[in-house]
């Protein structure tokens, strides 16, 4: 059990929960994840760490409300408890010796960003990190990454914050030398048709480029392959083996395929879910 | 005296059309009445061979006979005192291969029921009101286990009935390991498995769930922070094998752990009441002829494949499926395609299954394992049409803990290494068992190898 001591809504439909998990937290590096059930009955997903506070024994995942499991969790409140939480899994990032990292995060993705980048900026690296959104009211966590790194910058696809476009045309003039200046490695987190798309743009270049796959999972630790993702034509599980990839590597139509399998099951799940909802009077 | 009869009596068993569209019980269990009088077969021979045949070596006679005579609660605590888990290996031990291939009655006649007989003691008291609590443990030397399956509670329940405190660390959200997310309800009912484990509770053992130890805690920390004395690695052998054939990432592939976990951990067959699903259409093909096998395409039936193939690429003779497993499919109409091999998922343009391409095998001179080595018949390719393909071609050890605990030594298939005969690992007060140790094999070996590494660190740390 893992009791929510802090709520805060990042949008609409993304929260950010801070939860009592003393063990957890004091084993976790950044580039892990946890897995969540959420209630009796309830599935197991894969939750990327977004941050951790070993004294405080406490862990900050982020949360968008997508489906029955984000959106039953998303009704719960502070002193509420999360059923099951278990980790930290996966491995962790090998932050490089030196030179400029870059961060992209997609969505909600960028608050995966956040102890990641701190960890790298406390090593001595120039740390930036690039953070996209469809406009300036989806953009998240953007001070405490301000806080983390050495340099932010905004992407809206509006324009209505920082660059006007996505967080790849950003990455591109990066490359080319604008300030804060090329990239020794990218690591992108976010939706897979970002992640897809800052690979396309790194490839060729010679910068090593790091994806956070996220694919479906049942037990989180090697036991069900069903999170099995093509590497340069090997078989991995991203639990075990990711969740980070080299991008350049990774076959994303395979991986986009697998994520949509239970498409129609999700709906029919999150529609029974809103059914319950509006049944106990919470919508 | 024992009564010379050259037939077991006949476990009652529940209709196939029916039992098949359903998870409750196969298997109904003896009657008092059914178990007496199959009690009564029991030699009691001056030398009992079939413990021989126990890896647990439960003392067969001396519980047998009590049900002959009606103490019921006497052949209750026998059968207790040297196996902590019956109404579990009453239920999924092999004991065709094991105790009962040993037994004296099986020379001329068919041998005792041991294992209907061992359910039924278990089942009988089940049924029991609970009595009073037994003696917890008070020795000084607490000891850790990784690992819920019937290897990590076997020895915990040995540990406790020694006086050791046990705590045992389950990755998962329910302990049970395989017991678990392996066996399905229809052979091991849940409420079974929950009632075991209480037992185990009751004795002083505690069950940590949601910790992985390697990730979570280390075995530095059991050692130093948490303060125990010795440690048991049970991991199990839970990590799939794919065949590594084109198509095998297809939508609608699946490991036999992964199809099973969802609906034995999960409950995907009460989806969407459950929120896991699990996908499966009208034919389902289940490559692999083991006892994980049969469940799983036994599984694919009660969730709703109108058929169920068996695809293996030896011949009947060779599968390692147990006769009962072998013949409660046959009789649920699963459909067995013996002596082919797939070598190729087929997909559609948005990549779900359509077909499993196979080639036809011949058996040939025996291979390393001892039995025939299967051929490909050259030219003999051909498409079995299905919606699902599950590969149950066996698992190897997890490498979670190996990935992060120095001088643990592992062979190459990633089994843990102990000393020959011994359940010591590399590591000092570690210890190990099951299919860990072995890679996968049965329950009851496990049992065995977690009772006798309870013994072992018992002599060791006290």
């Amino acid at each position: 059990m893992a009791k929510i001591l802090e709520i805060r809504p990042l949008t609409p439909v993304t929260k950010l929960y801070r939860v009592e998990a003393p063990l957890v937290a004091a084993a976790a590096k950044p580039g892990q994840f946890v897995i969540v059930r959420a209630r009796e009955g309830g599935e197991r997903i894969p939750l990327t760490i977004a941050d951790y506070d070993r004294d405080a024994g406490t862990l900050t995942i982020v949360i968008q409300e997508v489906g029955a499991t984000t959106r039953f969790i998303g009704s719960l409140a502070v002193g509420d408890e999360i059923l099951d939480l278990v980790g930290p899994l996966g491995m962790a990032v090998e932050p490089p010796e030196s030179g400029h990292v870059v961060g992209i995060g997609g969505g909600f993705g960028a608050a995966a960003l956040l102890c990641m980048m701190r960890e790298f900026t406390a090593l001595g690296l120039e740390t930036t990190s690039i953070v996209g959104a469809r406009n300036k009211e989806l953009l998240i966590l953007t001070d405490e990454l301000a806080a983390a790194c050495n340099n932010v910058e905004l992407c809206t696809d509006d324009g209505s914050a920082g660059h006007k476009g996505f967080v790849t045309e950003r990455l591109a003039q990066l490359i080319d030398g604008d300030p804060p200046g090329k990239p020794d490695i990218v690591i992108a987190i976010g939706p897979m048709a970002m992640m897809r798309a800052v690979a396309s743009t790194t490839e060729g270049t010679g910068i090593p480029t790091l994806v956070s796959m996220d694919p479906l999972m049942v037990d989180g630790t090697g036991m069900c392959g069903g999170c099995r993702v093509t590497v340069d034509n090997e078989v991995k599980f991203a639990c075990v083996d990711g969740p980070l990839f080299d991008a350049h590597l990774v076959d994303f139509n395979e991986a986009m395929r697998r994520n949509k399998m239970y498409f129609r099951q999700e709906q029919r799940s999150t529609e029974r879910e809103a059914c319950l909802r509006r049944a106990a009077g919470q919508d | 005296m024992p009564v010379k009869r050259v037939n077991k009596t006949p476990m009652p068993e529940r209709d196939a059309e029916l039992r098949s569209h359903d998870f409750g019980e196969v298997n109904e269990g003896y009657g008092i009445a059914h178990a007496q009088f199959e009690a009564e077969r029991c030699l009691r021979c001056q030398d009992p061979v079939c413990i021989d045949g126990c890896p647990v070596r439960v003392p067969i006679p001396d519980f047998v006979h009590k049900i002959a005579s009606g103490d019921m609660r006497a052949a209750a605590e026998i059968l207790r005192a040297s196996n902590p888990l019956p109404a579990v290996c009453g239920r999924v031990c092999p004991q065709e291969v094991q105790c009962e291939e040993q037994c004296s009655v099986g020379i001329r006649f068919k041998p005792v029921a041991i294992g209907y007989l061992e359910r039924f003691v278990a089942d009988w008291e089940m049924e029991q009101p609970e009595g009073e609590q037994p003696a917890q443990p008070t020795r000084p030397e607490k000891v850790a286990i990784i690992g819920s399956g019937p290897a990590g509670l076997v020895c915990a329940g040995e540990l406790a009935r020694l006086g050791h405190p046990v705590t045992i660390y389950e990755a998962l959200h329910a302990p049970g390991g395989v017991l678990r997310y392996g066996i399905p309800e229809f052979r091991l009912p849940k409420d079974v498995l929950d009632w075991e484990i209480e037992q185990l509770k009751r004795l002083g053992v505690e069950i940590v769930c949601n910790v992985i130890i390697g990730k979570t805690l280390t075995i530095d920390d059991l050692f130093g922070k948490m303060g125990f004395s010795a440690v048991f690695v049970g991991t199990g052998a839970g990590l799939p094998q794919f065949m590594g054939i084109p198509g095998e990432n297809y939508n609608g592939v699946y490991s036999a752990n992964e199809f099973l976990t969802r609906v034995n951990l999960m409950n995907a067959n009460d989806f969407p009441n459950a929120d896991t699903p699990v996908m499966v259409g009208r034919r389902v093909a289940v490559i692999g002829a083991g006892n994980t096998a049969m469940d799983t395409v036994r599984t694919a039936l009660r969730v709703g494949a109108e058929q169920g193939l068996i695809v293996y690429r030896r011949s009947d003779q060779e599968m390692t499926a147990r006769v009962e497993e072998h013949q409660h499919a046959i009789e649920e109409g699963v459909e067995f395609h013996w002596l082919t091999n797939p070598v190729e998922v087929l997909g559609d343009d948005e990549g779900w299954v359509t077909g499993l391409k196979c080639v036809k095998m011949e058996l040939g001179e025996p291979d390393a394992s001892g039995r025939a080595r299967p051929i490909p018949i050259e030219g003999s390719e051909f498409v079995i049409p299905v919606d699902n393909v599950v590969l149950s071609i066996g698992n190897r050890p997890n490498p979670l803990l190996l990935q992060t605990t120095e001088g643990l030594d592992s062979n190459k298939w990633g089994c843990l290494v102990v000393e020959e005969g011994s359940a010591e690992t590399s590591l000092s007060h570690v210890y190990a068992g099951g299919d860990a140790v072995t890679g996968a094999a049965t329950v009851i070996l496990a049992a065995g190898a977690g009772k006798n590494a309870a013994q072992t660190i018992h002599a060791d740390i006290c």
